[in-house]
């Protein structure tokens, strides 16, 4: 088995940002790492994030920085990876691709502890960069200009320092002195040593300040000082004439001003007041905000609040007081950036990422906390409380759908659609959800409004070809033509020229400001004078169709007969040539003029003998059939459509574009074919099946190109986005006919009619694979189930560490309470701040979080939700500190009277620090009442740990406790042992069953494979896997074969051998697997890999599933980092040679971006078997044409084929 | 064998010591290997950015918040180091 493995919708989870104006013009971007992929985005005119580039890197990007030489315009990144190598990115604006401008070995490859790539520090104006480990290891590289203004690099310079931990580095700003980094270090040697434990008590966190000598050349450590133990994060302070230099370090409950010869000014982190007294307050993003005489810092929180920090110091630079103020509270960040346009572009850790704009920046004088109120007692320094309130600097204008984390996912077709949803469960705590995917794009309904009777056609129109809306919306009744005309409002106009007692077959601007309007009798040309010209259709001959342009006008008559029309300089249209077709013309089309010529050379022709025809319209051979081309079923209609064979530039300049003719069959398949520019040559079609209605191209308009709907069954849009053309799916209703539409209030929209309506919608969130429908959830989601017949979803939600709902809702009332006493204590005075706390309605959990509890509390629920009306049917909340981590569906056999019932495994008392433990767990066992809408519990069995796992088997329930496997079979009070087998590795965390055959998931140990033998009531262990694999996901593929992917990143499949298994069968006896010895510590037999490949992210579900009608079955995976994949099965060895080829000639001309090696990346924990990278193969459309002309020289293909080739194996998995 | 490359293969592994933290050498014991361990693990864990957001969620805690927790268990990860005299 060979797998073609290709992410389809990448991580969306951000792991770190930076921002600079990479473009090198006034705006501002923001570069962010999602893991493996690096994306350049930039906030658009209405406040809209929108993606410029996004490049997979295959590497882990662990940090981010960016810097500008002195004096330059634009901005260089550089990226710390798991590369070992230092990696500096420039942004090209005209290829709309990153180059590499320096790639510097240091150090092996990989995560490792003293490997620099954890930590990117840069001198503020641009003169050095740090790159540093967790461990030990930072090296200092000189960055400079050479005689071209070329950036240069040094070779590196050590400041390492051995036994030393460094918790995060930054650069100094000194002005244009000697570039200084500081380090906040600890330094181990002596806890290593000292058994008593004093040294490690006593270890104490270094502020180190590394000096970078540019006359010298090396690198010293300048001055050290001890600091507050609790030190995580450090901040520079604006210096060298803006401000006093030094930094900021942020520890536990505190922000600490610190600066050579300088006293260290500290003040207390406001704390919230529901917050247990035992939990510190750390920072974990920071971003600082620099003007004109004028800076900031804003800090959040590990629980989301933002404190404003600001410094006062007097003319020597002399800090003397720093001030801490509550700004706003958003939720959690991993990188928060302040752009100029008055923007903060917050990265959220899990959830949707925001971009704010600020309000105001709480210029307000009053102050939670300062260094001069620090108030120090014996217990130490005196906290300070706040109140979180609502925004108030910040205004939310657009939200980024983020799925991370996934935690569980199912693929189902529970709507009855063409094709499944996939439903996975995201996100955490009070930003869960549950989100139902649709394969295609969203859409946005602008307006719809009804008809008055069934219309065939509609058009838009504008007046002139400078106009840049359109004027009119016309739309075709069956025997008459209804003119809209488009303005504040929409509304219908007599007075436009249009004749409408006949229906239209098309309308149209010909030249700069005449109209046009053809119907079965003839043609009306309406000159913008309002002189009109009507052409007649010789005999009883009518129109049957018509194929235009702004020049050009081709009809086809009925029996067959076609005549061209050009319009001639005085803007007459003049028939220029005729021609018989054999027979009845089934669609026409004419590409639009190109730019600068008079005409366009081609005219496509379908007839419904089942052949497309391509017609010259130049004089020399006017109406000369050029070529032929016969297809598998009558066309329904044509379009021609430019495309860009690759990126090159946003625009594609450098590249020549070519024709595809699109064709439309009756059978509901989209013809692709490329027409050749001189010669008018038919060649590499591609085919693809849309759906069960003939697909009917309209050209609409995509960023500003060209673009194709498709109608059929359901919309398409095929489109051009960063180099490669993509068809995909709309999410929305069947359409009849459409056109592309502009107005103010819309610039890029589309009109279309369905049934009796006429519909106004626009395309957005362009590049996505899925669309996504949220319903919220309560908690954090663990695992769901479909119900196999009711078509519910049965949702498992725990949240450590929190309050349930019934002790949430008592605190606030006592919280309030506890205000209303206290205000009333107060003088009448203070009536209006009541007045305003009344009115103040409960701050929403998403945004807050909900208030911290202990460690070992849980609160968790149970939930049945119906997914068509998105509503939660039940809601079981559970009691006495009860967590549920499993569920499964269960008929029991001897109790069919009762249904379908759902156990739950739950733990009381859960706590994983120290050690993991529990007070005990249960299985609840729950009915269905109220047609399956709501659960009652039936009973519940206490067990002697936690049920990790259930599965029913053969009408009984297999439930995994820990080590011990064992079978229970329903009682009255009660479920009753049956049979049990206690000799599993760790935790068993997964069981599937097929036949008596039961494959065990252990936590640590991956698969086990079990046999349950009726007759003696054993099971026994016969297989195992020689391998440990930490198991996060794992999917039943066949009776041998079993899927599953481990906690750093690895997908793998392991088979049974086949002999193995037959003997397994074949013991009648059974004395066999029971006699049969151990193997290296394990089962007799070991199971064979025979797929490995790392995806880079945890992997946490694992799916079988296909997501396009009639399509083969892939395995689908959603990962912690909210990206989506599939693998594939290749049908055919040919394919596999080809793509192997294909991969293995990317690997060497188009190294990955950040300096990991590709094979490296995809063997990083095992050797990759037998898997193809397509995301790889995915990025030969981006590669210069010499290279891909090169690559396909060397596989004896074209370039054409091997595009062709990607898009096939594409289309046959989404 | 001569004595002279015996001389150079120690100080070739010596050298490796120095530079790479954790290289073994033939007495090392129990606890130094298992902190060894330890660090190489949570020196991972905080490059890996997916696998701290696994824990993340895990422990319900921000990912700052478990980063910082591993950089802070690196100092001691196994325990109080073993009495040298008693091992003697």
């Amino acid at each position: 088995m060979f797998l073609y493995s290709l992410t389809l919708q990448p991580a969306t989870g951000i792991v770190c940002a930076t921002y600079g104006n990479f473009t090198g013009g006034k705006t501002q971007e923001i570069v962010v790492a999602r893991g493996k992929v690096l994306d350049l985005l930039r906030p658009d005119d209405n406040g809209k994030l929108q993606t410029l580039l996004s490049v997979e890197v295959f590497g882990a990007i662990r940090s981010l920085a960016q810097f500008r030489l002195t004096g330059s315009q634009k901005d260089y990144i550089v990226v710390g990876s798991d590369s070992g190598r230092i990696v500096i990115l420039e942004y090209n604006k005209e290829k709309n691709l990153f180059e590499k401008v320096h790639q510097e070995t240091f150090g092996k490859s990989g995560c490792r502890r003293i490997v620099p790539g954890q930590y990117l520090a840069v001198d503020p104006k641009g003169r050095a960069v740090m790159i540093g480990a967790c461990e030990k290891q930072k090296l200092v590289y000189v960055l400079n200009r050479d005689n071209a203004a070329r950036l240069t690099i040094s070779s590196p310079l050590e400041a390492h320092k051995s036994h030393t931990i460094v918790y995060s580095i930054t650069g100094v700003d000194c002005g244009f002195d000697n570039p200084i980094f500081a380090a906040i270090e600890l330094d181990y040697s002596e806890a290593d040593q000292d058994s008593t434990g004093q040294a490690a008590n006593e270890a104490q966190k270094h502020l180190t300040f590394y000096e970078l000598d540019l006359g010298l050349n090396h690198v010293v450590r300048k001055w050290t000082e001890p600091i507050d133990n609790g030190a995580n994060m450090l901040v520079t302070v604006p210096g060298g004439g803006d401000g006093p230099s030094g930094v900021l370090v942020c520890a536990e409950n505190f922000v600490i001003y610190k600066n050579q010869n300088q006293p260290d000014v500290r003040a207390v982190i406001p704390r919230r007041q529901d917050l247990p007294p035992n939990r510190g307050v750390l920072i974990v993003s920071a971003a600082t905000h620099k003007q004109k005489a004028l800076f900031f810092f804003l800090l959040q929180t590990e629980y989301g609040d933002i404190f404003k920090v600001t410094l006062d110091y007097d003319k020597d630079d002399q800090v003397t007081e720093l001030k801490i103020k509550y700004f706003d509270t958003i939720p959690v960040t991993s990188a928060m950036c302040v752009l100029k346009a008055g923007f903060l572009f917050a990265a959220s850790e899990f959830g949707n990422h925001s971009l704010y704009q600020f309000q105001s920046i709480g210029e307000d004088p009053e102050v939670e906390s300062s260094s001069s109120t620090l108030v120090e007692t014996e217990e130490g320094y005196q906290p300070v409380f706040f109140q979180p309130r609502k925004l108030k600097n910040l205004v939310q204008i657009d939200d980024i759908e983020s799925l991370m984390p996934i935690m569980d996912m199912k693929v189902a077709n529970l709507f009855e659609e063409e094709t499944p949803q996939i439903f996975s469960l995201c996100g955490r705590g009070p930003r869960s959800s549950l989100r139902i995917l649709r394969p295609g794009l969203a859409v946005t309904e602008m307006a719809v409004s009804p008809l008055p009777g069934v219309p065939s056609a509609v058009w838009t129109v504008k007046k002139h070809a400078n106009d840049e809306f359109d004027a009119y919306i016309v739309v075709s009744f069956v025997n008459a033509t209804l003119v809209l005309s488009i303005g504040e409002t929409v509304e219908e106009v007599s007075d436009s020229g249009f004749l409408d007692t006949t229906p239209s077959l098309a309308i149209s601007l010909l030249g700069d400001d005449s109209l046009m309007q053809v119907h079965p009798s003839g043609i009306r040309h309406i000159r913008a004078d309002g002189r009109i010209n009507e052409w007649k259709t010789p005999g009883k001959k009518t129109i049957v169709k018509v194929g235009y342009n702004r020049m050009q006008v081709v009809i086809a008559l009925s029996g067959g007969e076609l005549i061209y029309f050009e319009m001639d300089m005085s803007g007459q249209l003049m028939e220029i040539e005729k021609r018989d077709m054999t027979g009845d013309v089934a669609c026409l089309d004419i590409a639009p003029v190109p730019e600068g010529r008079q005409r366009s050379r081609f005219l496509a022709v379908g007839s419904y003998d089942s052949t497309i025809r391509i017609l010259s319209l130049d004089p020399d051979d006017c109406m000369q059939i050029l070529s032929v081309q016969a297809v598998s079923s009558p066309p329904e209609s044509l379009l021609l459509l430019e495309v860009q064979a690759s990126t090159g530039g946003e625009d594609g300049a450098d590249h020549p574009a070519s024709v595809f003719l699109n064709a439309g069959l009756q059978n509901g398949v989209l013809l692709r074919t490329e027409v050749d520019m001189v010669t008018g040559q038919l060649s590499d079609t591609r085919t693809r099946f849309l759906g069960l209605r003939a697909p009917k191209l309209f050209s609409a308009l995509v960023r500003g190109r060209r673009a194709m709907l498709c109608l059929s069954s359901r919309p398409w849009l095929g489109y051009i986005h960063q180099g490669h053309f993509l068809l995909t799916p709309l999410s929305y209703e069947t359409l009849e006919y459409a056109a592309s539409f502009s107005s103010d209030q819309c610039a890029e929209g589309v009109v279309a009619v369905a049934g009796d309506a006429l519909r106004v919608f626009t395309i957005e969130r362009l590049g996505e694979t899925f669309n996504q429908t949220v319903v919220p959830l309560r908690y954090t989601p663990r695992k769901f189930i479909l119900h196999p017949k009711q078509n519910s979803l049965i949702i498992l939600e725990s949240d450590q560490g929190a309050f349930n709902t019934e002790d949430r809702e008592a605190n606030k009332k006592e919280a309030v309470e506890a205000a209303d006493s206290h205000e009333n204590g107060k003088a009448d005075g203070e009536d209006e701040d009541m007045a305003d706390g009344e009115d103040e309605e409960p701050l929403p959990d998403e945004q807050y979080g909900y208030p911290k509890a202990e460690s070992n509390k849980w609160a968790s629920c149970i939930r049945v939700l119906d997914p068509k009306t998105s509503t939660t049917t039940c809601l079981l909340e559970l009691q006495e500190n009860e967590a549920a981590f499993s569920l499964c569906a269960v008929n029991f056999h001897d109790n069919k009277e009762l249904g379908t019932l759902i156990a739950v495994g739950t733990a009381k008392d859960l706590q994983f620090m120290p050690k993991k433990e529990a007070s005990g767990g249960f299985i609840h066992i729950y009915r269905f009442a109220d047609e399956g809408k709501v659960l009652e519990l039936v009973h519940k069995t206490p067990v002697d740990g936690v049920p990790t796992a259930l599965c029913q088997f053969q009408g009984r329930l297999l439930v995994g406790v820990g080590q011990v496997l064992r079978i229970y079979d329903l009682g009255k009070r009660k479920l009753l042992r049956k049979c049990e087998n206690k000799n599993f590795p760790n935790t068993i965390i997964a069981i599937h069953t097929y036949g008596d055959r039961i494959y065990v998931g252990d936590i640590q140990e991956s698969f086990h494979y079990v046999k349950y033998r009726r007759d003696e009531n054993q099971l026994y262990t016969f297989a195992d896997d020689s391998c440990p694999r930490w198991l996060t996901a794992s999917l039943h593929i066949d009776f041998d074969t079993m899927a599953g992917a481990d906690k750093f990143g690895n997908i793998y499949v392991m088979r049974l051998p086949q002999d193995v298994s037959e003997e397994i069968e074949d013991d009648p006896t059974g004395g066999k697997i029971k006699w049969e010895q151990g193997r290296l510590n394990g089962a007799p037999n070991k199971v064979e890999e025979i797929i490995q490949f790392h995806v880079g992210e945890v992997v946490t579900s694992l799916q079988k599933a296909s997501l396009i009608p009639g399509g083969g079955e892939s395995v689908l995976y959603g990962t912690i980092m909210g990206s989506m994949g599939a693998l594939l099965p290749f049908s055919s060895r040919e394919d596999v040679d080809f793509f192997s080829h294909l991969e293995m000639h990317l690997r060497q001309e188009n190294p990955p971006l950040c300096g990991r090696d590709h094979m490296g990346f995809r063997s990083a924990y095992f050797p990759v078997k037998d898997v193809i990278d397509g995301d790889l193969c995915e990025q030969y459309p981006m590669l210069t044409s010499e290279l891909q002309k090169k690559i396909a020289d060397d596989l004896d293909r074209t370039p054409g084929e091997i595009l062709k080739k990607l898009e096939d194996i594409k289309n046959r998995i989404i | 064998m001569q004595a002279s490359d015996r001389f150079n293969i120690n100080s070739q592994l010596e050298h490796l010591q120095a530079k790479y933290v954790g290289t073994g050498h033939a007495d090392v014991n129990r606890f130094e290997w298992a902190v060894n361990i330890q660090r190489d693990s949570y020196a991972s864990y905080i490059g890996h950015a997916p696998l701290l957001a696994f824990f993340a969620v895990a422990e319900n805690e921000s990912i700052g918040r478990v980063r910082y927790n591993f950089m802070q268990r690196m100092l001691l990860p196994c325990g109080k180091p073993p009495d040298r005299d008693q091992e003697d």
